[in-house]
């Protein structure tokens, strides 16, 4: 379907799996009109300045930085969605209580060693990524052995994880005070890009090198495409369901570090509260089918910019920060009804009539 | 799916199988009255006053009624989760009207008004345009908790004379009440939006048991393509699912009022996942073909009881209720996922064919 549909648009012959980035064009043209509007509203918009923060360091600051760094812990965890969506076929709703978990024990183990040094956060970062994957696993279970559908899977850890974040610290909002987890969340002392920039790279450079060295992409796209026919073909489908939830345990791990280090603190009730909707919402946002298959993750990361330069915008507009969800609301179903199969049939139409009302050549089948 | 049950003379000597519906179904209520007796024997107390079952009934009437809608929703495959963000909004948008010189009817007809366009909107976006259910209620559910914060931020309690006549009033059972320390008897106490709910579920029931559409629903949900080769508007079915599930969205936000006389932007805070977690412990299934609105009242009854054990066993920290109840979930749709699988038919295999 999806394949028919993006060679129709371009009108040309292609060769599977080759160039077909027709599914970018949706989360590239968002980002864009809102980037526009921005220019045209206020030119200064996108200025650059670079200021000394309260640790009397040098850094950058500016709406762009303030973007880019505030979608990073989303774009990390609609990187592990996107994989999830695509093998399953469905949504992880637990990614917020997960990653609220992750902080915990993060926060647990920093406060119970005395001293903090770096030894101590990357035990500590890998504790959490363990209990992360843990959770990723009992999820990932249900779906890929017991056969339930991701979002009601999900549902047990959505429903217990926040009261299970709180049981592990046993209350209160417990604090951890050191350089090194304000470098986390905030600026590494010289470097005046923020450090959750680098994250999101980081995570984005080891996800390209998997996908490019292991057949991690071409088997979850395979299972999610049709999992008898990948199971026929010999690949383990249990297992790959299994590890895109894994996968999913340790971004959010990855993101609940970062939040807890944004703040210096673990709130179990508001750290990444709803991120979860934002989360699949990049996904859909980047083009990927939420009924499982191809996948562009990409397209995910894009739409998590795109969801955080809204928000931004909004709040330059000066909409207060509760009725934002409104306005969201709308500019979502606009962005997808845009790339709905309606809208796009109706623009080929379009399309055709001026080109002369030549058919262009399909690639016929599935 | 059982759509189609064929009472043929020669099979009646063999019984006829159940089908999944009602086997879910009849796990569920075994399940809360094994569960209610229990708690009856080992707690006592409270449990032994028809008044706890009615308390039950009373604190989750609106829930009750946005269920219903999220079931039919459910049985056709598709999901709602802006229900909770309709409640909010209903029970906000007629607390402010009614101190603004409104009357019930009014508010009434503004709660009406409200669930319908949204059910409209999500209908049409969803069936016609094709957009996946999930974003376009996600979207709703926002716009709803948005358009809250604007109608009121501050909390906004109801003053309307006409309005409070009616939420204090409720049927009166002497003989089911119980006596007081003092030795006053108390009339057990049912309010009038549980009357509400129970014709709801009364009304959806029928509407899926015996009316063209609701068997539609069935089909569709069951499988999307043979409900259309069977001549099946599958489209048409589809929009009257949500426009359904909008429309009980809106009547359970006056029934949300009607309980607990305030609008709060927090109001219903979870109530989708909560009325998505009562109809799965009743049997319907998010892949659509299989559910029952008698389940979900009783998926309703049972998460409460569940929660009442959970206090009366004197757990008080405020984790133990929601680490109880995603473990009861965790049960139930392990429950679910084994008895289909015994029986051949896996929901998700299903889909796929």
């Amino acid at each position: 379907m999806k394949k028919k549909a993006s060679s129709v648009e371009t009108g040309e012959l292609q060769i599977k799996n080759k160039g077909d980035y027709s599914q970018l064009l949706i989360p590239l043209i968002s980002l864009l009109v809102l980037i526009i509007f921005n220019v045209i509203r206020d030119v200064g918009f996108f200025n650059i300045s670079i200021i000394s923060n309260n640790q009397g360091y040098k850094v950058l600051s500016g709406n762009i930085i303030s973007i880019l760094n505030g979608a990073s812990e989303l774009a990390i965890l609609a990187m592990g969605m996107t994989l999830v969506t695509a093998a399953c076929g469905g949504q992880d709703i637990s990614v917020g209580a997960a990653a609220a978990i992750a902080g915990s024990v993060f926060v647990k183990i920093l406060r119970g060693g005395g001293a903090i040094t770096p030894g101590l956060v990357i035990v500590a970062f890998l504790a959490c990524c363990a209990v992360a994957v843990v959770f990723g696993a009992f999820n990932g279970t249900l779906v890929a052995v017991f056969n339930i559908q991701p979002m009601i899977a999900t549902l047990i850890l959505f429903t217990a994880g926040r009261s299970i974040a709180y049981w592990i610290n046993g209350g209160a909002t417990p604090t951890v005070t050191s350089p090194i987890i304000n470098a986390l969340g905030g600026f590494i002392p010289g470097v005046p890009v923020p450090t959750p920039i680098f994250i999101v790279a980081i995570c984005g450079i080891i996800f390209a090198l998997l996908f490019k060295f292991t057949n991690l992409g071409l088997y979850t796209q395979a299972v999610g495409i049709n999992h008898r026919a990948a199971r026929l073909n010999g690949i383990n489908t249990t297992w790959v369901k299994l590890l895109s939830f894994m996968i999913l345990g340790i971004c959010c791990a990855v993101s609940g570090v970062i939040a807890v280090g944004r703040l210096g603190l673990i709130n179990h009730e508001t750290l990444l509260l709803e991120i979860e909707m934002d989360a699949i919402l990049a996904v859909a946002i980047g083009g990927n089918a939420l009924g499982g298959g191809k996948f562009k993750m990409a397209g995910s990361v894009l739409g998590a910019y795109a969801i955080q330069t809204l928000t931004t915008t909004l709040y330059a507009m000066k909409v207060p920060s509760t009725s934002i969800k409104a306005y969201k609301a709308v500019v979502i179903i606009l962005i997808v009804l845009l790339g709905s199969p309606v809208f796009k049939e109706a623009a080929n139409k379009i399309k055709l009539r001026f080109t002369g009302g030549k058919e262009p050549v399909t690639v016929e089948g599935k | 799916m059982g759509i189609l049950k064929k009472t043929d003379g020669r099979l009646s000597s063999r019984r006829e199988p159940i089908t999944d519906t009602r086997l879910l179904l009849t796990v569920t209520i075994y399940i809360f009255f094994a569960m209610y007796i229990m708690s009856i024997f080992v707690w006592g107390g409270g449990f032994r006053r028809p008044q706890q079952l009615f308390d039950m009934l009373n604190n989750n009437a609106s829930l009750i009624v946005v269920a219903c809608g999220l079931t039919i929703v459910m049985i056709t495959g598709g999901i709602d989760i802006s229900v909770g963000g309709i409640t909010a909004l209903v029970a906000m948008t007629c607390a402010v009207h009614l101190d603004n010189g409104g009357t019930v009817w009014s508010a009434l007809a503004i709660s009406l008004g409200i669930g319908l366009a949204f059910g409209l909107v999500h209908a049409t976006l969803i069936a016609y345009m094709e957009i996946q259910p999930f974003i376009v209620t996600l979207a709703g559910m926002f716009f709803a908790r948005g358009m809250t914060t604007v109608v009121s931020v501050n909390p906004h309690t109801v003053e309307n004379a006409q309005f409070l006549a009616l939420k204090e009033s409720a049927i009166q059972i002497p003989f089911l009440g119980h006596t007081a320390n003092n030795g006053n008897l108390i009339p057990a106490k049912i309010e009038y939006g549980v009357i509400i709910a129970l014709i709801v579920v009364a009304v959806v029931f029928i509407l899926l048991r015996w009316a063209r559409l609701g068997r539609n629903f069935y089909a569709v949900g069951g499988n999307n393509q043979s409900a259309l080769m069977l001549g099946i508007n599958v489209k048409r079915t589809k929009f009257f699912g949500y426009l359904i599930s909008g429309l009980l969205s809106g009547i359970g936000g006056f029934v949300f009022l009607m309980h607990t006389g305030a609008g709060n932007a927090a109001n219903a805070t979870g109530a989708e996942m909560n009325a998505i977690a009562c109809a799965i412990i009743g049997g319907t299934l998010l892949t659509g073909g299989v559910g029952s609105v008698i389940g979900t009242f009783f998926g309703v009854l049972t998460l409460t009881t569940i929660k009442s054990i959970v206090i009366a066993s004197g757990l008080n920290e405020p984790w133990w209720q929601s680490i109880t109840t995603g473990a009861m979930l965790c049960f139930f749709i392990l429950l679910q996922s084994v008895i289909l699988s015994g029986r051949g038919q896996k929901g998700s295999t299903e889909q796929i064919e």
